[in-house]
């Protein structure tokens, strides 16, 4: 089961965040920032998956933004992978090359429009 | 100036906050929003509601707190507008959690919404409703959403069928309601109904046998959808990058293994289109490997047939070859699940996984570490043990930990010489010394006492890695001991097994005083140190001077561990020198968590190594070390760990603990009166525990019913060669005078042969101003005691 889902910039600025699970707002942010530490400090040459507390994150870079998916011990890591890339397609076609600043302008938009992913894993 | 602010849209806002150029600035936009928003929910303003609150949803993304606006939130969502209904709902998704109390209130308007037929409204309501339904919500609106089930929409359709998945998992006695649409929507062609579906279906399958069962029905018509899904060819709307929606796919696969999971039959119709999968699907992209990943994981959790197993294993082996380390992680991960049942199939992929140990990458690393410790079996310990040690020289602190202790435990399990055995877990401490488990000193020195032609290799060793490096303490607990107990062997100057070391006895001083010296060692180690030099007074043919000098300056160290040592030890040489030969001789072999090994009655021994006599944690320290008569469980040998002790300066070294007794057992043997004098009376009462046939208690107890109290009563006692006695702590050491509470104490007697048994006791004591000594042997011991 999909945990969250982050859209974050190397800065640490949260572009896009979708929690399916209740998390504090305060916690929310440290977990953010541990998060997106962990995913800062792997080279290119290491994995996408890793094991932060009792999740598995897998991330994908774009550029300087991170898509980061906690998922928990029952997810197949490829498949998440594959929707990641699957959905920065549709938001490619959906925005026409799409970048960074889109992301954050219509980040509204991007939340009604993410939600109908819903949790499918 | 409110009017003006109220209508800034959210992209300015943004565009404003991107501006701040500290996170103070960013905090001051967004308070100076905020208030605005807060005076313009007030006024009520019907017209820019929705950009209000899109605003402060943007702002609750960023971390601050939004909980003004759940109200608002409801008044939109009750609006007829769309692009009112629209935020709304986004803002209730994210600001109205089950937490919140206005949480019910949004429960009438989505019945409403619903129930509307406007398919955007309808699947506005629905997602809302899949993200933060609670348990009430959804019992309401559950036959509203199972009618939306079979709409003619694809769209309100699968938005219902994800609903109906959240539904299902807050409240699963909902399954009956969603079971029987299942069935029909299996037929879908719109793929994402189809999905959501297969969802509802998984959900449903874990949360009840009794739909299990029902829907094992239905493996045949699921195998077919995902053959044709194989099989078909390119369809540009649903193929990743060359693969037919492998999101189905992988959902699908997921399913049949909970259908497939511990049944025969299912099993076996899914049997051919598993492996037909496996060799059809497309491996040189990530869509691919996704597919044949589940695959496998499916492959190995039903009651697949051998082959397929064997494919499944080949796969993953395939996997770690690749370059891409995503795979490689997946397979050492699904291979590790594997190897209890399938070990031999694991095994032909070794090689590859000790190639995967020296991944610069965290998480394969320890994901290879695992497996590979998993692996190692009887015939490939020797190599295996060579990789890990190369591993443990180079990986990060954090797994150095994992590895030396996995590498200790697969030595103890396999290792096939003694010799090896010693030289492995050597090599592991010379490596990674601090991160080893505690009890790594105490089996290396049980291996080594128990090696007794190793001796002088071992003592070899141990001297050369420790005049290399004093820092490592297990290392050096144990090179001191081994010094302390074989230093004659270390002297003698040949042994076959290693280069000749010409050793000289003062170079063996000086480094046991280095290691007392040196600020990195512990307590532990100083006090291994001191005992070893110690028994090397004995072992070492010149004369003691400096030994002698050593102990008697610790005797004022600050550490009370080392000042109780040395004084016992200066002690043992002014006024015990005729004994101090018997006492530092060599140590018997323990057993491992064994009880003590026992005694030749009045037979001066060493005094033996504390294991884990866990019921006796501390004894009365005797006061002399002379006159043992039994066992003495005096920790001032070598003590594993040496129990911590109360201070005593000098002289008195008595010390009694009032730990209380167990309370005897009930006692169907007569008790015994075996002593009495001027009012002192020792009573022995018995107990055979059913249990055990060889195991007698005997509880000691001394009354007073003289005027004087009796002080310093200690009570000690003898049995013959073949059986084994246990002296636990007593009450107390003072019986109270005139019938006060009398001092018990337990012996534990193991009499393994049935022997008849003696028992000789010893009392000392302070009576009346009098000290008092008493030896006698009890009589009339009642049969039953020993039969």
């Amino acid at each position: 089961m999909i945990k969250f889902f982050l859209m974050v910039n190397k800065q640490g600025q949260t572009r896009l965040s979708k929690y399916y699970e209740h998390v504090e707002i305060n916690k929310r942010t440290l977990l953010e920032t541990e998060v997106i530490k962990s995913c800062l400090s792997r080279s290119s040459e290491q994995c996408s998956f890793i094991e932060y507390k009792d999740f598995k994150l897998i991330y994908r870079q774009y550029a300087a933004l991170f898509i980061v998916v906690g998922v928990n011990d029952t997810e197949n890591e490829m498949a998440i992978y594959e929707f990641i890339h699957n959905f920065v397609e549709v938001l490619d076609d959906y925005f026409s090359r799409v970048s960074e600043l889109d992301v954050s302008f219509f980040s509204a938009v991007n939340q009604v429009f993410h939600s109908t992913w819903q949790r499918t894993g | 100036m409110v009017a003006s602010s109220s209508s800034l849209k959210l992209q300015d806002l943004i565009q404003e906050i991107r501006e701040a150029k500290t996170q103070a600035q960013e905090r001051e936009v967004i308070q100076k929003e905020c208030a605005h928003i807060r005076a313009s929910f007030r006024d009520g303003d019907p017209l820019h509601r929705h950009r209000q609150l899109a605003k402060l949803l943007y702002v609750h993304m960023l971390g601050y707190p939004a909980h003004f606006g759940q109200m608002e939130c409801l008044k939109l969502i009750a609006s007829p507008r769309f692009t009112d209904k629209r935020v709304g709902y986004l803002g209730a998704m994210l600001l109205l959690d089950e937490r919140q109390d206005a949480h019910l209130l949004i429960t009438n308007s989505i019945k409403n919404d619903l129930s509307q037929g406007i398919q955007a409204v309808q699947g506005l309501a629905l997602c809302t409703l899949s993200a933060t339904g609670s348990a009430e919500m959804c019992r309401d609106l559950a036959t509203e959403v199972e009618k939306l089930l079979l709409q003619p929409s694809a769209y309100v359709r699968k938005k219902a069928v994800l609903t109906a998945v959240h539904m299902i998992r807050k409240v699963p006695e909902l399954s009956n309601i969603f079971l029987p649409p299942c069935a029909q929507l299996l037929h879908e062609h719109h793929h994402g109904v189809l999905l959501g579906t297969i969802m509802l279906i998984t959900e449903l399958c874990e949360r009840s046998p009794a739909a299990l069962k029902h829907f094992r029905k239905m493996v045949p018509q699921l195998v077919h959808i995902l053959r044709t899904l194989v099989t078909t060819g390119y369809s540009t709307e649903h193929s990743i990058s060359g693969v037919s929606d492998p999101f189905l796919q992988v959902q699908i696969l997921r399913l049949l293994r909970i259908l497939g999971r511990n049944h025969e039959e299912s099993s076996e119709t899914m049997n051919d289109l598993l492996a037909q999968v496996a060799t059809n699907t497309d491996t040189s992209r990530n869509a691919g490997n996704a597919v044949l990943f589940e695959t496998v994981l499916t492959i190995m959790d039903i009651r697949s047939a051998a082959g397929l197993r064997v494919l499944a294993v080949n796969i993953l082996g395939r996997f770690l070859l690749n370059s891409d380390r995503n795979i490689r992680y997946v397979a050492l991960t699904s291979l590790l699940r594997l190897v209890q049942s399938d070990h031999s199939a694991v095994q032909r992929h070794r090689p590859t996984v000790v190639e995967c140990l020296r991944e610069p990458d965290g998480s394969l690393s320890r994901r290879a570490l695992e497996l590979s410790l998993a692996l190692v079996n009887s015939s490939n310990v020797r190599a295996m043990t060579q990789e890990l040690q190369g591993f443990l020289e180079s990986c990060p602190p954090d797994l150095q930990a994992d590895c030396a202790s996995g590498i200790l435990l697969a030595a103890e399990r396999f290792a096939p010489t003694k010799r090896w055995h010693i030289d492995t877990t050597l090599r592991v401490l010379m490596t990674a010394g601090t991160h080893v488990r505690d009890d790594a000193v105490a089996n290396l020195t049980q291996l080594i006492g128990g090696a007794q032609e190793l001796h002088a290799y071992s003592v070899r060793r141990l001297y050369s890695a420790l005049a290399e490096d004093i820092s490592q303490q297990p290392l050096v607990q144990v090179a001191a001991w081994c010094i302390g107990e074989y230093g004659d062997l270390l002297l003698e100057g040949s042994c076959e097994e290693t280069e000749p070391l010409q050793v000289e006895e003062e170079e063996v001083l000086a480094l046991l005083e280095r290691v007392l010296q040196s600020h990195m060692s512990l307590p532990a180690t100083r006090g291994y140190a001191l005992t070893a030099l110690m028994k090397l007074s004995t072992r070492l043919r010149g004369d003691n001077n400096r030994i002698r000098q050593v102990v008697s300056v610790y005797g004022s160290c600050l550490d009370v561990e080392l000042q109780q040592r040395a004084v016992e030890y200066n002690t043992l040489f002014r006024k015990y020198d005729h004994m101090r030969a018997a006492i530092l001789e060599k140590i018997p072999l323990v057993e491992r968590g064994g009880s003590q090994a026992d005694e030749e009655a009045k037979e001066s021994k060493e005094t033996a190594q504390l294991s884990e006599a866990a019921p006796v944690p501390t004894e009365p320290q005797a006061s002399k070390l002379l006159d043992l008569l039994d066992l003495l469980d005096g920790p001032s040998g070598d003590a594993q760990h040496p129990p911590p002790l109360d201070p005593t300066p000098g002289g008195a070294l008595i010390h009694l603990l009032n730990l209380p007794c167990a309370p005897p057992p009930p006692a169907p043997i007569p008790n015994l009166k075996v002593f009495e004098r001027e009012g002192l009376q020792l009573n022995l009462s018995f107990v055979r525990p059913p249990g055990t046939r060889t195991l007698l208690l005997i509880t000691v107890t001394a009354t007073n019913t003289s005027g004087g109290d009796v002080t310093h009563f200690i009570c000690q006692a003898a049995v013959p060669k073949s059986f084994q006695l246990q002296l636990q702590a007593p009450s107390g050491d003072t019986v109270p005078a005139q019938g006060g509470l009398p001092t018990t104490q337990l012996l534990r007697i193991l009499n393994p042969k049935k022997a008849p048994l003696r028992l000789k006791l010893r009392l000392t004591y302070n009576h009346f101003g009098q000290s008092v000594q008493e030896i006698f042997e009890v009589n009339n011991l009642p049969v039953e005691t020993w039969q």
